[in-house]
């Protein structure tokens, strides 16, 4: 990686949920802040900036990454999705949205959209996880509302669904 | 056509939650998220690294000299705007929200300073140089009471900042009569929930009005708008409150950013802009608000039988370093239930409220709760294992008759409702104990250590707005007027189209608000649920308010739910007169359903709910004689139930009261002392339940943070003050791995004191379960003392005894010196090819000192025997600047002196004293040295678990920097070496 001064700006071009974007960012500005502040993509949480609570979790080219331990100059050229993009459309949530609703997966919400990134990536992988590897995914998230079992039962629910459908669609 | 009385059902029902599907898809609105004005400002805290010490001085000039920053502001420029927090008990304290002289606890505001962005002011906070006296700290609720404790604030004379006793009923009879008397001891720890969202506030001051404009993740009560008010020198009405849409959790503990709202207010006048302040997770940890941590001596008088005749308490409430409003309400929040779910007819208590050089403590899920249950269960148990009674019995025995309710307790609290005996037997039959205690029989037959834990509870919900005054003296209260009641206030409006909004002041956090009353509303007015819209966002410029407003005390089902459906009666009652006219039918005729309004005794004579609704709108004058607009209804209601304190100090301190039963299984690792919950069953009775999924929603996140508090989380602090849980790596907050799903159980006896039957169901198991898992693992080991968390070194303890001594101990151990901090010592000694005088020169020479002590950029020599050095410092990644004072004593040319420095950085300070001596051999000098050096500050918070070794490597580099300098020789502190080689020659 080159070497970037601290007392300029860099460009930073990446796409965020299949768009270009291109931004002068510092060296310093984390992909948290430049996600929010910047973009104002602010579906994105922050709630430790020490990489332990899982909240500002992202998708950086499909690998859930902590938006607050990456740079905004290290994603330059990568793909980055947030959980903004995972409605299909305006008006309908995905499987495992629907799931985390249908389970009451959620209460305050702070949590959720990084929960939603790294299941969505586990599922991306591995549509037909087991309970335990769901678990050991979310074990990199903390959650203070919910007591995690419905957040269990929405990603075990939306393990069905996903499996329901390629069933139809086969 | 008939009609179905039992109607839609919407109440009762799990319906899916109208908040979630902006929270999915990332368009939640939090405090961070909101729009502010284009020239908003952004304000971050300089925090005191020391938990005790004088502010010598604070100098601001380089920080005011960094681009884009617009003011840096001290405690003494705070006072000059504002006037001292109003306390809640009577004393001669001033309680400021930011420190002016003194510092009290690590992490209080010493300086903020408003820059363009966040990145700014960090940068110029760092540039801010406060020199600080230390003073000795003072860390332990008992300690704090002792004659030759360091005093918090000179002018109470004591750390005691409120004492009062109290006596129900006749106790020194009944321990005088009674057959035995059993007591225990408790320290119960400092935790707090934590919310996975820190505080946040958007503050605005115009100066043409006099006014403030603050937008905080607030979470009521909304009493603390007077504290705040009051602390701005402004009439309520210029300092208009409002709440974000959505607030990422907050279980009681956003209560405490009103502290910063008064300073962002502050920041935003002097500075002429709107200023935001989000907290960070260390301020958040080190800094907000915690739970007390409370010394309790409890004592019972009990009868052969196991029956309780008696309870005499002995509280200490630790409450930090300042007594914040609303406290001391942690420790009077429990005042009526002083007796838990039994019927005890004799209490003393002697309460105490002392300060310490802590965080200020405040509201916490719980919220007093479990520093009772945990000393009372834990005393059942005792009692029940004493007698040689089966515990169970020992509870059935005690536990409030089925057939007294209401049943007042002894301290005042009026019991709603309940069957206390039916419910713990529902338990055990539906949670299939029977099966649990043959599992426990298993495992010990298998020789595992597996125990099986109790817990009985009393619940309150909705407070008492006037319970806090039960911390006066009755004199005093009558001296101030009576405080009683607790406004819930709802809104309800119909737009010129008919269609129905709510609002409330209750302030949710992810509780689901929104949902429940378009159910009760949208139930009651025979309407589709979708018809309703709720708002739950607060602007005390705008909405209907009182300071009992906010979501704290679990009062959303019972009172705010309960109000909403008194606002929905008086609209229906309405719109049935006017219907009644347009249906040519008597108004006790008419019916609302699936949105139309209609004769019950002739359904085909119909109209549409939304034509009635709005016909205030569109033609009052057809509004029958006697009618009222049925436009906007707003319902306050207070139960009458909660009165205040009586004369003798009874207190109804809530309005309901739910029951849990709990019990448990657990099995710990022998080998690592590991806790396993290999079953736990949750019976509750909170009434009537409005909506089942959020009900268990709230029961197992109650249960999932009281794990933490059993098992996990501590706020903990160095002998010195240090706080050295500062990461979330350090709190450790339980994850999906260590959270059993529990067994949930129900058994409903609705209140009779609220519109809708309901009580608060979300803080039981804060107080149920901590004492449930310790009764488990006292019955698993046998133990009788058990302190919370219980870690798998505490279990540990339990199961294998204290360690004993190693065989080989190590030359260098942690000490304890004088002030209690915890200090590094260490020893080496290194070979310099040099005269003993020219390495004597090389001490005393500012050029030599820059070329050895480590990062050092620049030494000053400030007398023949005082250097004052710049030096950068890292521990692990924690990279630091550091100003470092450096003076030596005991000279004695050219064979010894005496290194004493200290260091004064943004990320913490340190301190150390070493003594060098000099030896002559062979035309080399051999320079002996040891050392004692301490740290503290935000480096202690996070970086605790690298800091023993890097603190040695620090010391180390110096003398091996000595020794390179004078020419050549190597140090042989066999320390050094070690780690040196441990580190991989990174040091």
């Amino acid at each position: 990686m080159p070497q970037l001064a601290a007392d300029t700006k860099h460009r930073v071009a990446f796409h965020l949920n299949g768009r270009k974007v291109e931004v002068l960012a510092e060296n310093r500005m984390l992909l948290s802040d430049l996600l929010r502040h910047e973009l104002g993509a602010t579906g994105t949480h922050v709630g430790c900036e020490h990489g332990v609570c899982g909240a500002c979790t992202v998708q950086v080219d499909g690998a859930p990454v902590r938006a607050c331990l990456i740079l905004a100059a290290q994603i330059d050229g990568a793909d980055v999705r947030t959980v903004e993009a995972l409605t299909p459309t305006a008006q309908q949530l995905s499987p495992l949205q629907a799931a985390f609703r249908e389970k009451h997966g959620l209460q305050c919400g702070f949590c959720t959209p990084g929960i939603l990134m790294t299941l969505d990536a586990l599922l991306t992988t591995r549509p037909d996880a087991s309970e335990q590897e769901i678990r050991e995914h979310l074990s990199g998230h903390l959650c203070r509302c919910t007591g995690y079992a419905t957040i269990v039962a929405a990603a075990l629910a939306a393990v069905e669904e996903i499996r329901k459908e390629q069933k139809y669609n086969a | 056509m008939t009609i179905n009385l039992q109607r839609a059902g919407l109440v009762g029902r799990s319906m899916p939650r109208v908040e979630d599907a902006a929270l999915l898809i990332g368009r939640g609105r939090y405090i961070d998220d909101l729009p502010t004005r284009r020239d908003t400002a952004h304000m971050v805290v300089l925090r005191s690294p020391h938990a005790h010490a004088e502010i010598r001085s604070i100098d601001v000039s380089k920080a005011l000299e960094v681009e884009g920053v617009h003011a840096v502001i001290t405690g003494d420029d705070v006072a000059a705007l504002t006037r001292s927090l109003t306390v809640g008990v009577k004393a001669d304290v001033e309680c400021w929200p930011i420190a002016r002289d003194r510092v009290r606890y690590v992490g209080e505001p010493v300086a903020l300073v408003v820059a363009d962005t966040r990145y700014i002011a960090e940068d110029a906070l760092d540039l801010i140089a406060v020199e600080y006296d230390m003073l000795p700290v003072v860390m332990d609720p008992e300690a704090a009471l002792q004659e030759d404790a360091a005093l918090l604030h000179p002018s109470l004379g004591s750390n005691c900042i409120a004492e009062r006793s109290f006596r129900y009923g006749d106790p020194e009879s009944a321990f005088a009569e009674a057959k035995h008397r059993f007591a225990i001891d408790v320290s119960y720890p400092r935790n707090s929930c934590t919310p996975i969202e820190t505080y946040g506030v958007i503050a605005e001051y115009d100066p043409g009005e006099d006014a403030y404009d603050v937008t905080a993740n607030f979470q009521g009560p909304f009493s603390i708008h007077a504290v705040v008010a009051l602390a701005l020198k402004v009439p309520g009405n210029r300092m208009r409150l409002r709440t974000p849409p959505d607030s990422g959790g907050s279980f009681g503990v956003k209560q405490g950013v009103f502290v910063y709202a008064i300073l962002a207010a502050v920041a935003a006048r002097v500075s002429g802009r709107p200023v935001k302040w989000i907290e960070d997770r260390l301020e958040h940890l080190m800094a907000s608000v915690s739970a007390t941590n409370r010394a309790t001596r409890l004592e019972a008088a009990v009868e052969a039988d196991g029956r309780i005749t008696a309870l005499r308490w002995d509280q200490i409430e630790d409450c930090g370093a300042h007594l914040r409003a609303p406290e001391p309400a942690t420790l009077y929040r429990m005042h009526g239930n002083m007796t838990g779910a039994y019927a005890i007819a004799n209490v003393a208590i002697r309460n105490r409220v002392v300060l310490t050089n802590k965080t200020p403590t405040g509201l916490n899920r719980g919220f007093g709760g479990p520093q009772i249950y945990y000393p009372l269960e834990r005393l059942m148990h005792r009692i029940a294992d004493e007698l040689g009674i089966d515990r169970l019995e020992v509870i059935r025995r005690n536990l409030v008759p089925s057939d007294a309710f209401p049943y007042r307790t002894a301290t005042g609290a009026l019991l709603d409702s309940g069957d206390y005996a039916a419910a713990l037997d529902t338990a055990l039959a539906n949670g299939n104990f029977d099966e649990l205690i043959e599992r426990r029989r298993q495992a010990r037959a298998a020789g595992k250590l597996y125990g099986i834990g109790l817990a009985a509870a009393v619940e309150p919900s909705v407070s008492n707005m006037g319970y806090i005054t039960t911390a006066l003296t009755p004199e005093q209260r009558a001296k101030a007027g009576p405080k009683n009641g607790a406004q819930a206030v709802a809104t309800i409006s119909i737009d010129p189209l008919g269609a129905v909004t709510v609002k409330v002041a209750s302030v949710p956090q992810g509780q689901g608000h929104r949902t429940v009353l378009a159910q009760v509303v949208a139930e009651r007015l025979g309407i589709p649920f979708k018809a309703v819209r709720v708002n739950t966002e607060l602007d005390t410029a705008r909405d209907a308010w009182s300071i009992a407003s906010g979501n704290y005390s679990s009062r959303f089902a019972a009172a705010v739910a309960g109000t909403a459906r008194l606002a929905a009666d008086r609209i229906r009652d309405r719109l049935a007169e006017i219907a009644a006219g347009q249906l040519n039918v008597e108004a006790s005729q008419v019916d609302f359903l699936d949105g139309r309004i209609f004769d019950r005794l002739n359904p085909d004579n119909s109209i549409s709910f939304n034509r009635v609704a709005a016909t205030s709108h569109w033609a009052p004058g057809m509004l029958p004689e006697g009618t009222d607009h049925t436009i906007q209804e707003t319902v306050f209601w207070t139960p009458e139930q909660l009165e205040a304190p009586t004369s003798k100090d009874g207190i109804n301190s809530s309005l309901c009261h739910g029951f849990i039963f709990d019990f448990c299984g657990i099995e710990i690792d022998p080998a690592t002392g590991a806790v396993r919950i290999d079953k736990y069953v949750t019976m509750h009775d909170c009434g009537r339940v409005l909506h089942p999924a959020m009900v268990e929603g709230q029961v197992r996140g109650a249960f999932a943070q009281a794990v933490g508090a059993a098992l996990f989380e501590e706020y903990a602090y160095g002998q010195d003050g240090s706080f050295l849980s500062g990461t979330l790596a350090d709190y450790l907050i339980p994850t999906v791995m260590e959270v059993p799903d529990p067994v949930i159980l129900h058994y409903e006896s609705p209140s009779p004191f609220t519109p809708l039957g309901a009580k608060g169901v979300g803080e039981g198991n804060c107080m149920s379960t901590p004492v449930c898992i310790a009764n488990a693992i006292a019955d698993a080991t046998g133990a009788i003392d058990i302190t919370l968390p219980l870690s798998p070194g505490r279990i540990g303890d339990l199961i294998f005894g204290e360690e004993k001594p190693s065989s080989q101990p190590q030359t260098r151990t942690p000490n304890k010196s004088s002030s209690g901090q915890r200090q590094l010592t260490g020893q080496g000694s290194a070979t310099v090819s040099a005269s003993r005088q020219t390495v004597w020169d090389m001490l005393l020479d500012p050029a030599t000192l820059e070329a050895i002590i480590p990062g050092a950029h620049g030494v000053e020599r400030v007398s023949a025997t005082h250097f004052r050095a710049d030096v950068t410092l890292g521990v692990g990644p924690v990279k630091g600047r550091y100003r470092a004072e450096i003076k030596l004593s005991d000279m004695v040319e050219p064979e010894a002196v005496t290194l004493s420095g200290s260091t004064q950085g943004a990320l913490g300070f340190g301190n150390g004293v070493g003594r060098i001596t000099l030896r002559e051999a062979d035309g080399k000098t051999i320079v002996g040295y040891s050392y004692e050096a301490g740290i503290g500050g935000k480096v202690a918070s996070v970086g605790g678990r690298l800091l023993d070794g890097a603190a040695r490597v620090v010391i180390g580099q110096f003398f091996q920097a000595l020794a390179r300098h004078a020419g050549g020789g190597t140090p042989h502190g066999g320390l050094l070496s070690r780690l040196k080689a441990l580190l991989g020659g990174r040091s």
